[in-house]
């Protein structure tokens, strides 16, 4: 048996090694790759979408819907499949019109996500560019509980050129969210930015916390525009799901910022979301430094979603 | 939950499975097509799971129907013993420097991973163990890292080696072996800056580091929650700087951690922890075969108990107490025999999972189907095989007594070792049940928990 184990892991690692020396095609390499529009296409379909971890519901969902058109519309050319295709996810992917109004308005941004998603460097990303646009602009620290997290912020806020207000280890984060609210006012803030500690969605006492200070922030800030944006890492696979599920019942989830976008990974998880929850992705993360936070464009999304490295020799798995 | 829906698929499946004695082609692959989604939903990699899929349908097709068990559940049996052994039969302990000499362990991966925090939690675990530790701070790049592990070194009370972030990675490498040497340390951790697996320039600093110290064990970190990226990932990892073993990270969500099978298909290097909480203390060795059920979405029965056992807030008191009745060999094969036929008179395992607080687990509701009367029949089977001796004392069990045994239950070796490991690892559990159900039916010390 155990020769036979091997032999299943050499031929996968084998396999899986094709793809290395690959070029990067476009688009197009999954479509015109087809003569007819036969069940090898819509299983190619499959592969793709679930490689960029779009999760099975969702692949599902979007291929019931091609198979519909194709037959509804008489389409016979995989050429033709295409445009449906890419045309159905971005305009699901589509952002609102109103989006990024809280940018221009008086508003309360609040950051959560579970750990190491990316929240604090996002937070900074978010304090240079609404700095760089003239906003004035404050921090709130609330994560008092990972080691050296404040400091880590700090460095941030200064980086952007804006305060911060709280950040002491241990002390607590409710009462950082108060004193920053007040702060604001006093200040006339323009966009009050709220970084919190990462806590995995399915620690109940730890999401109470947040409803906390989710409460605080409705009944100290009422006037304020409320941008409430859940952090996921582009990278994470159909947990994702779960956490936008279990973070919007913190707080009305208003966007997702959709980060380390400059990775391999396609991020395809935040399409499930979009089409569960209906929460559209504001931004993508993509990189360390200040400027690596762009707006969400939802044609680039799906390109690079069906932007595919292809085997040379078109080499699959081998056939066991 | 999403998970339970899932199970609730898979049985309703099996009820219009019908194959009776052998395993028919189109039973099974009713079956597999369920488990296929099952694992594509917990992350396994696309192709992971096809060849997979494959070779398990080879396989199962033809394979008798174990009695007792319907075809969905046989299918299952072989899925859940290929992954298994696909994830690798043994929990596999990082490889020390011999004596007191030092061992450099290097940990990578991408960013937010968990290594800064794995790095404390590691050094704890050394240290318990009598090692002197050092950690250095080589990641001169994310704002705060120094500090933070600076920080969590405080908290462990272990030495955290640092040169500011001004210099480069390999020098602080370089520097920090030194001091470890003349300050007599047993184990060296390194703390990187996380990165991407494509950044040419940031990957070469790992092998520069490497070509320029000695590094004996290079840890990768990966997040339990990556999805099918994490083949590529590992796989850079692995071959631009060489990766010994691998700590899963994030292990305390809800996860199913597909990407554990993924990466240990691609690179086929062990696992060797599971971080499982924010605590410094929340470090876990790696077991595969617990890693397995939880991926296909089983419940993790093992691990639950464990954190089960972990949650309460047993006075320690007492528990020394049960620790020392256990310690006097109190639970030995004959204890097991006895508790397989209490359980049988308890209401089976999930009546007694029941008792537990904190039961909403995935996954729960199906675990009846999961004690396999036939099983426990066949580890009935091995006690039996066994001498009073051996019963009485397990340590006596070496190789050719084992042989004897499988001949005896007519079973093959590897089912005896199989059971003798998850019968050591109940005894451990031992130590910690007796007191929770104690207040539940005066079975005080009595319970055993067989599996
Ligand atoms: N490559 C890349 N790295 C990123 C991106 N966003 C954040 N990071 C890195 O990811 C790591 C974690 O980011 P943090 O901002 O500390 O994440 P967090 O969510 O605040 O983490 P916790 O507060 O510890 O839960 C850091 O090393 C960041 O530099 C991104 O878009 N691309
Ligand atoms: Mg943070």
């Amino acid at each position: 048996m155990s020769e036979e184990k091997r032999g299943f892991f050499a031929r996968l690692r084998d396999g899986l090694s094709k793809t290395r020396a690959n070029i990067v095609h476009g688009i197009d390499s999954v479509f015109s790759g087809f003569s007819s529009i036969d069940e090898a296409f819509y299983e190619e379909l499959e592969e793709v979408l679930i490689m960029g971890d779009l999760g099975v519901g969702a692949t599902e969902e979007i291929l019931d819907r091609l198979r519909r058109q194709v037959k509804e519309q008489g389409i016979r050319k995989p050429e033709d499949c295409r445009q449906l295709l890419t045309d159905s996810i971005k305009e699901q992917m589509h952002v609102g019109e109103t989006a990024y109004d809280f940018e221009q308005e008086q508003s309360v941004v609040f950051v959560i996500g579970v750990n190491g998603v990316g929240k604090t460097t996002s937070v900074g990303k978010l304090a240079g560019m609404l700095k760089a646009q003239g906003r004035r602009v404050l921090i709130a620290a609330a994560d008092t509980f990972r080691a050296a997290a404040g400091e880590q912020l700090s460095e941030w806020a200064n980086r952007a050129g804006v305060d911060v207000i709280g950040g002491r280890e241990g002390s607590d984060p409710s009462s950082v969210i108060f004193d920053a609210v007040n702060a604001a006012k006093a200040r006339h803030i323009d966009v009050l930015l709220c970084d919190t500690a990462g806590r995995l969605h399915n620690k109940k006492n730890l999401m109470e916390e947040l409803k906390k200070m989710n409460r605080i922030l409705d009944r100290e800030f009422p006037g304020a525009h409320r941008e409430n944006l859940v952090v996921l890492d582009g990278t994470t696979g159909q947990n994702a799901l779960v956490q936008a599920r279990e973070f919007a019942k913190v707080t009305d989830l208003t966007g997702i910022i959709l980060t380390k976008m400059d990775g391999t990974a396609k991020g395809g998880i935040a399409v499930a979301v979009q089409s569960e929850l209906g929460i559209p992705v504001k931004y993508i993360g993509v990189g360390e430094r200040m400027e690596d936070l762009q707006k969400f464009d939802a044609d680039q999304f799906v390109n690079a979603l069906f932007d595919r490295k292809e085997e040379e020799e078109g080499g699959r798995i081998e056939e066991p | 939950m999403a998970f339970e829906s899932l199970t609730d698929k898979l049985q309703n499946v099996f009820k219009n499975l019908r194959s009776k004695g052998r395993l028919t082609q189109d039973d099974v692959r009713a079956a597999l097509k369920e488990v296929r989604m099952a694992l594509l939903e917990a992350d396994v990699n696309f192709r992971v799971v096809k060849q997979f899929v494959k070779s398990v349908e080879e396989r199962a097709i033809g394979q008798d129907v174990m009695n007792g068990l319907n075809p969905g559940q046989m299918v299952i049996k072989i899925v859940n013993e290929e992954m298994t052994a696909l994830m690798g039969s043994e929990t596999t302990e990082i490889a020390l420097q011999p004596g007191k000499a030092l061992t450099v362990i290097l940990l990578c991966g991408l960013q937010g991973a968990g290594k800064t925090t794995a790095a404390a939690k590691l050094a704890g675990k050394f240290q318990q163990k009598g090692k002197k530790v050092l950690l250095a701070a080589c990641d001169v790049y994310r704002p705060a890292a120094i500090e933070q592990l600076q920080r969590n070194g405080e908290k462990q009370g272990t030495e955290v080696f640092s040169m500011g972030t001004g210099h480069k990675p390999v020098n602080i490498a370089r520097a920090a072996v030194e001091h470890a040497g003349k300050n007599g340390c047993n184990i060296l951790i390194l703390d990187t800056a996380g990165r991407l697996h494509i950044d040419e320039e940031m990957m070469a600093e790992l092998s520069e580091i490497k070509e320029n110290v000695t590094v004996h064990q290079t840890l990768l970190v990966v997040d339990a929650m990556t999805g099918q990226d994490a083949v590529n990932v590992a796989r850079e990892f692995d071959e631009k700087v060489g990766v010994d073993g691998v700590i899963l990270s994030k292990m305390d969500g809800d996860t199913r951690g597909g990407a554990a099978l993924s990466i240990k298909a691609v690179t086929g290097k062990p696992i060797l922890y599971v971080s499982v909480g924010e605590k410094l203390s929340d470090l876990e060795q790696f077991y595969p075969d617990r890693m397995a059920s939880r991926i296909l979405g089983m419940g993790d029965v093992l691990t639950l108990i464990d954190k089960v056992s972990a949650n309460l807030d047993i006075d320690a008191d007492r528990e020394k107490e049960m620790a020392a009745k256990m310690k006097k060999g109190k639970f030995d094969f004959d204890d097991y025999l006895e508790s397989m036929k209490q359980m049988r008179n308890m209401g089976g395992l999930s009546g007694i999972l029941g008792m537990f607080p904190g039961r909403a687990v995935p996954g729960m509701g199906d675990l009846e189907s999961m004690v396999d009367e036939k099983q426990l029949a066949r580890t009935e089977a091995i006690v039996l095989s066994m001498t009073p001796q051996e019963r009485r004392n397990p340590k006596l069990l070496n190789p050719s007594r084992k042989h004897r045994i499988a001949r005896g239950a007519g079973v093959d070796i590897s089912t005896v070792n199989r059971f003798i490991k998850q019968f050591e690892q109940s005894q451990k559990m031992m130590k910690q049940l007796p007191g929770m159900l104690g207040s539940k039916g005066g079975r005080k010390g009595k319970f055993r928990f067989p599996f």
